[in-house]
């Protein structure tokens, strides 16, 4: 099939009279577009490949290492990088190298879990609102902008500290805090898509219902859902670190990167080692998220307003 | 107009109702009590404490008392501390008042400068450069960035102390510590927002009729492009708020954020519930006045288009 | 003299995926007063050529790769600098756009925004220039006009819109209005009430008028002469009696073919099979040629057909394409 001829910024605006009725049955154009343009965006692809990197790293690296994350040798605490500890020992002798990898996996994991839940919960919150509409759309969204009012680092912390800390809560309660913005997205996604002219040329041309939902909506909803999922992943990780810090998030011996940036902080002064390596794996993990994001975002919708 | 902002102080005040009743339940709900954290303490003791501060009374009549209390301005005693919760936020809050005040100015000062700069000379240097480095303030926590200053600034250069509130130069590292990355985050949505404004059709109309470039920007531009960066200003203050309770800590601030941490670990009733009070009036104020400053500047808000 | 005199513009956008050809040596003048007509399909250039004189055109990806436009025998606007050319956007050349809904400022009142276009040009007092712009709307026929024009643009209606816009635009009494798919976006209803604003307008200021349409009903009332776009040249050129009675280019012909008209119940709708050609890549001959399902003489294919004049008034690019008869059924694509 042939391509579209450029267009010209006031072109642009005019209805499209030249239109690919192949790529639009086989439902395969603006993936490919969104893939391709994603390839050529280097930063978004160097972030993916460190992000393979990390995930490597964290989740099968540990397999490899002579050292467990807890066991203690009172021999060789505070240890400066080297031969043996690549990255040095902590202050009750355990190797750092070790405790960043598992850390890496509890950030992480806390990370895609957390967001799943939100994902789930602001997902089907915010379609049904759109899909739905009217007054039931309007006060559940009523209620979003409410909650977003809410201080919710504080409820946060209180939670942390007046429940049992176990890790399922951490990851009800990061999931809790980050559904909003998703709903919020998803809503505004479907109900675009709503009032969008190819829905009615779809409905126009006799296209079952179930058809228009599963070739149509869900596709463009898909793209919006994984941005902003790549975007929210790095909110969590900080929300995880920012209560580990606190002492609220993941308990000891268990590391997560918060945690052992904490411990960090405490010896700076004498160790800076301590602190550099667990945060340096830490913004670059999010440094790769939010260009990832980014990217993606780029790629699947063109228009929006970072070009 | 006026109607709407009668409508939103009434809401305000049903969402601060809500807050506060549910941090009350949470925090009575807890298990535990304010006197199992510290020394084993007999029991005949402890139920007379409870008792002198009402702890032993049902919870519906604590929260009843509570409630006529905080409407006549008494937050009640701190269960951990011997003067009473208003005395110890009537010295704290000012700290952390001050605190955040600073990291706001230095966010916007710094924030909306480099957004503006940037949408304007899009994908030039000055496009680049500062954005890659805001994307590094996102990407550093506040608990990340603040040993680091304290590291470079206070250790290793010795320009300031890393402790204390007590020279005005104490206020330098916490204050930045949190504005810097805000500035990060400001300059990114301004940018953005400019950007969404100068693709619009009307900037086009602007440029059609002769006017020179200067003037799109800040007089056609500005109002559009700020408003992203308004909006933010109400999770901004959330976000700095949170962000005291590790610059309190870390640079060892007698200020709120500090004790709120502390009181909800040892389980200090009012002291916790005042804090709460006070930070979420101050977010739900601020929530109200970046609405009505949103609804000035877009006049579309004003009539409730969707 | 012409008012304007525009000869082998050329406009290319330099984009990754190749060099955009959108206005590929384009020549056509406006008389004093007169309304010139540029009627094509969308990528077609004709936007394009007119962006290209008011300096509109983003200069990257946008470039303007060579040719003159002459303003008043005097100014070439294409070697104008950025400075001259503010002096004469808004001043001597104005412009509207299609859709009235996003053109005009939503955070500024509509009294601001045209008190702009007339004191950026002129150094009037800020009384003065309400006067004038209430002045203004109302000769566009919008009543009340010292209240509304207090309101901000979302309390105006589209059509209510495109007045303002027409209003903005001929305060300053420029010498050519260049109106871009003014009624696109409008109700037909409302087409017609604009169109007859324009034209009077027009005749009040004794402006020369570009109006640049893909609806060839739209050019039909308004228009002293046409011209055809297709691909980013001039396919066919002349006046309306011209264009409608006696049209050359096998494209032109197609474009009127394909207005439906009111007899024709029950019939397939004419429709030009195949699509526009992609500019990116050069094309060596008869850019029509090249649609499929359309077949041709293959005069053309390899070298670049040349204009034929027709009658004093009458240009066209030859081009030996034969068009599908018109009562054959026609599938799409």
């Amino acid at each position: 099939m042939s391509v579209n001829p450029k267009l010209s910024p006031s072109e642009k605006r005019l209805p499209q009279v030249s239109v690919d009725i192949d790529a639009i049955e086989s439902g395969t154009s603006l993936w490919q577009d969104a893939w391709y343009r994603l390839k050529k965006n280097h930063l978004a692809l160097a972030s993916f490949w460190v992000l393979g990197f990390m995930a490597v790293f964290c989740f099968i690296g540990p397999f490899f290492s002579p050292y467990d994350f807890q066991s203690t040798d009172l021999e060789s605490t505070l240890q400066l990088p080297q031969l043996k500890h690549p990255f040095g020992t902590d202050d009750l002798g355990r190797d750092q190298l070790t405790r960043v990898m598992v850390g890496g996996r509890v950030s992480l994991g806390v990370g895609i879990i957390a967001t799943t839940v939100s994902l789930l919960i602001g997902v089907s919150y915010g379609a049904t609102a759109a899909y739905v509409g009217g007054k039931v759309d309007a006060t559940m969204m009523r209620i979003v902008d409410v909650l977003y009012a809410l201080p919710f680092t504080i409820f946060v912390i209180l939670l942390m500290t007046i429940f049992e800390r176990s890790i399922v809560l951490l990851f009800v309660v990061i999931g809790a805090v980050e559904w909003l913005t998703m709903a919020r997205i998803v809503r505004g996604q479907v109900l675009s898509l709503k009032k969008q002219e190819f829905v009615e040329a779809a409905v126009s041309l006799g296209y079952s219902t179930r058809r228009i939902i599963f070739r149509h909506i869900i596709p463009n909803v898909l793209g919006v859902v994984v941005i902003y999922a790549t975007l929210t992943v790095p909110s969590v990780m900080l929300l995880e670190s920012f209560l580990s810090f606190l002492g609220l998030g993941v308990q000891p011996p268990m590391p997560s990167w918060g945690s052992l940036i904490k411990l960090g902080a405490d010896n700076i002064q004498l160790y800076p080692h301590l602190l550099i390596i667990p945060a340096l794996f830490f913004s670059a993990t999010l440094f790769s998220l939010n260009f990832l994001g980014d990217g993606l975002r780029d790629a699947l919708d063109p228009k929006s307003s970072k070009d | 107009m006026f109607k709407f902002i009668a409508r939103r102080i009434a809401q305000s005040i049903v969402v601060l109702f809500v807050i506060v009743t549910v941090t009350f339940f949470m925090v009575r709900l807890a298990p535990g009590d304010p006197f199992s954290q510290e020394r084993k303490m007999p029991e005949h003791i402890k139920q007379s404490l409870m008792a002198h501060y009402g702890l032993d009374k049902p919870v519906m009549i604590q929260y009843g008392n509570y409630l006529k209390n905080l409407v006549q301005g008494d937050l009640g005693p701190s269960y951990v501390e011997t003067r009473s919760v208003n005395k110890i936020l009537t010295a704290s809050f000012p700290v952390s008042l001050e605190l955040g005040s600073w990291a706001l100015v230095i966010a916007l000062c710094i924030g909306l400068p480099v957004g503006i700069t940037a949408a304007v000379f899009k994908n030039s240097m000055a496009d680049y450069i500062p954005m890659a480095v805001a994307m590094l303030g996102i990407c550093l926590p506040t608990f990340v960035l603040g040993p680091i200053l304290a590291l470079v600034f206070g250790v290793w250069l010795g320009w300031f102390n890393v402790s204390g509130w007590f020279i005005p130069a104490d206020r330098v590292l916490p204050a930045l510590t949190i504005g810097l990355v805000y500035a990060a985050v400001i300059a990114r949505i301004t940018r953005g927002g400019m950007l969404e404004i100068l693709s619009q059709d009307f900037i086009r109309t602007a440029k059609a009729k002769g006017v020179p470039f200067p003037r799109i920007i800040f007089f056609h531009t500005l109002k559009g492009g700020l408003l992203p960066v308004i909006s933010f200003l109400g999770p901004a203050l959330a976000g700095i708020i949170s962000g005291s309770f590790v610059v309190e800590t870390i640079f060892q601030i007698p200020g709120m954020g500090r004790q709120f941490v502390s009181s909800a670990f040892n389980r200090d009733y009012t002291l916790v519930l005042g804090t709460v009070i006070i930070y979420a009036t101050l977010i739900t104020l601020a929530n109200l006045i970046v609405d009505v400053i949103q609804v000035v500047i877009n006049p579309r808000l004003r009539f409730e288009d969707s | 003299m012409p008012i304007l005199d525009v000869k082998d513009l050329k406009t290319y956008f330099h984009t990754r995926n190749g060099t955009v050809r959108a206005v590929d040596g384009v020549s056509f003048s406006v008389e004093r007063g007169e309304t010139l007509g540029i009627v094509g399909e969308s990528g077609s250039g004709k936007s394009v050529s007119c962006y290209s004189l008011m300096g509109l055109i983003p200069q990257p990806p946008g470039r303007i790769e060579g040719g003159q436009a002459i303003l008043n025998g005097e100014l070439d606007l294409l070697s104008c600098s950025e400075k001259e050319l503010q002096k004469i956007r808004g001043k001597k050349v104005s412009m509207i756009f299609q859709d009235p809904m996003t053109s005009l400022n939503p955070y500024l009142r509509v009294s601001t925004q045209i008190i702009e276009a007339l004191r950026m040009h002129e150094a009037v007092s800020r009384k003065e220039a309400l006067d004038r712009s209430i002045q203004a709307l109302e000769e566009v026929g919008i009543t009340e006009a010292s209240e509304r024009i207090q309101f901000y643009p979302h309390e105006f209606s589209g059509g209510m819109r495109q007045r303002v816009m027409i209003a903005m635009s001929m305060i300053t009494h420029p010498e050519i209005l260049i109106a871009d798919e003014p009624t696109t976006a409008l109700d037909v209803t409302v087409q017609a009430q604009i169109l007859e604003l324009i034209r009077d307008r027009q005749k009040a200021n004794n402006s020369a008028v570009i109006l640049i349409t893909h609806d060839l009903g739209v050019v039909a009332g308004m228009c002293d002469r046409i011209n055809v776009m297709y691909a980013g040249k001039i396919v066919e050129s002349g006046t309306a009696d011209d264009i409608f009675y006696n049209a050359q280019h096998p494209y032109t012909v197609a474009l009127q073919r394909s207005i439906p008209s009111l007899g024709s119940k029950g019939k397939p709708l004419y429709t030009i099979p195949g699509l526009p050609p992609d500019l990116s890549q050069p094309i060596p001959g008869d850019a029509f040629a090249l649609r499929q399902g359309l077949t041709s003489g293959g005069k053309w294919d390899t070298t670049p057909p040349s204009l034929k004049q027709v009658s004093d008034t009458h240009w066209v690019r030859e081009s030996d394409v034969i068009l599908p008869p018109l009562e054959e059924v026609l599938d799409v694509g």
